[in-house]
């Protein structure tokens, strides 16, 4: 087996483990439709959007969670956003996590906003490590000379 | 929007309605579209699906800046309307500041672009008590592409009701007012049309949500996501 085809197999099947582990869901193959020769870049940078809005609203949301008066409804606020954007690059398991979270925020639950803030941390950690490594496997595809296979 | 004595409802480019501009089709055939959303990763996503669907983007992140790229920003004071003419306005709808429901107030307000279609969106399941009169159609996020067409096309065509194309009673749908409330709207909808939940249900419920007579609408909220079990609707008017 030459070395694109290897590369090909391995982006196709890391790409399926992540849609079956329940990292991604449609919305992320929604995404990869909007990719052509013109914006061949364009899955990347949404994902890099939302990378950077996610770590802005993490460290939000710890700041208000420190506050002796926590206002939750900023709390819940900060949540919405993040749920939304994980939402728009089909990053479910952290978007789960957001719905869950504000329902504690509903009900003004202080433990169990920081334990979902922990969460939420550690599910977005988890996808963006597993988005960057499929990123650097099409890299590495590309740069053999193969092309990136539609799903 | 007009609609005839007969209820048929139409579509019609702003183009079509609004004296003074020029807006020729010939010029551009182009639809212009406002994109609203304080999120950079879904404005960077509606701008895509627009452009791909063949539509000009022009997108911002607050209801205070499509007012100002509107020329309706009262503190701009500006009365020329210099931008490119805007065929339809997509808007999210839970946005600091100015909410999209307020945007779409604002607009309606306006004798000039009062006429220009306002789409909604939004993830939740809002207490969607909108005028119906004046919210064209509902978006649920995260928007698709399919969304974005479904949309582009019935800017671009009449809406004929009684069309018997989808196989199912029109009328029966467009007579209805629909209040959605909390949950949605869902089984009893579609068991008053004689049909069972079911995911494919929604699928068709989605391309009719642009339905009018008489001047009322209905509202569709397609919400595949959430599941049947959790959509309730009050509706009245069923024929």
């Amino acid at each position: 087996m030459d070395a694109v085809t290897q590369l090909q197999r391995q982006l196709v099947d890391y790409t399926n483990s992540l849609f079956l582990e329940g990292f991604l869901d449609d919305q992320f193959n929604q995404l990869q439709q909007l990719q052509d020769e013109s914006n061949p870049d364009f899955v990347v940078e949404v994902v890099s959007l939302f990378f950077q809005d996610s770590e802005r609203l993490l460290n939000e949301l710890a700041k208000v969670l420190e506050q002796q008066n926590i206002d939750f409804k900023k709390v819940d606020a900060h949540v919405h956003q993040l749920k939304g954007s994980s939402s728009s690059i089909g990053a479910q398991r952290v978007q789960r996590v957001c719905i869950t979270f504000r329902n504690c925020c509903e009900e003004k639950n202080i433990e169990g906003c920081l334990k979902y803030l922990q969460q939420l941390r550690h599910e977005y950690s988890l996808v963006k490590n597993k988005l960057e490594t499929l990123f650097k496997l099409e890299q590495q595809l590309l740069a053999a000379g193969g092309t990136i296979p539609l799903y | 929007m007009t609609t005839t004595a007969n209820g048929v409802a139409s579509w019609r480019r702003i183009s079509d309605k609004i004296d003074g501009f020029d807006l020729s089709p010939s010029k551009s055939d182009e639809v212009h579209v406002l994109a609203v959303d304080d999120s950079f990763v879904d404005r960077k996503v509606i701008e895509r699906l627009l452009t791909i669907s063949s539509c000009k983007v022009t997108a911002v992140d607050s209801g205070r800046r499509a007012l100002q790229f509107l020329g309706l920003d009262e503190e701009e004071n500006t009365n020329s309307f210099d931008g490119l003419k805007v065929d339809l306005i997509i808007t999210d709808y839970c946005m600091p500041g100015m909410t999209g429901y307020e945007l779409l107030k604002k607009i309606k307000e306006s004798s000039t672009f009062k006429e220009i279609p306002v789409v909604i969106m939004s993830s939740e399941n809002v207490l969607a008590r909108i005028d119906r009169r004046v919210q064209e159609d509902f978006i649920v996020k995260p928007v698709k592409l399919a969304d974005v067409k479904r949309i582009k096309d019935c800017m671009t065509r009449e809406i004929k009701l009684g069309n018997e194309e989808s196989g199912i009673n029109k009328r029966s749908y467009e007579k209805a007012e629909c209040e959605i409330v909390g949950d949605g709207l869902g089984c009893s909808l579609m068991k008053r049309l004689g049909r069972v939940g079911s995911g494919d249900g929604f699928q068709w419920l989605s391309d009719y949500c642009l339905s009018k007579a008489g001047g009322v609408l209905s509202i569709a909220l397609l919400s595949k996501r959430e599941g049947l079990q959790n959509l309730s609707a009050s509706g009245h008017g069923w024929s």
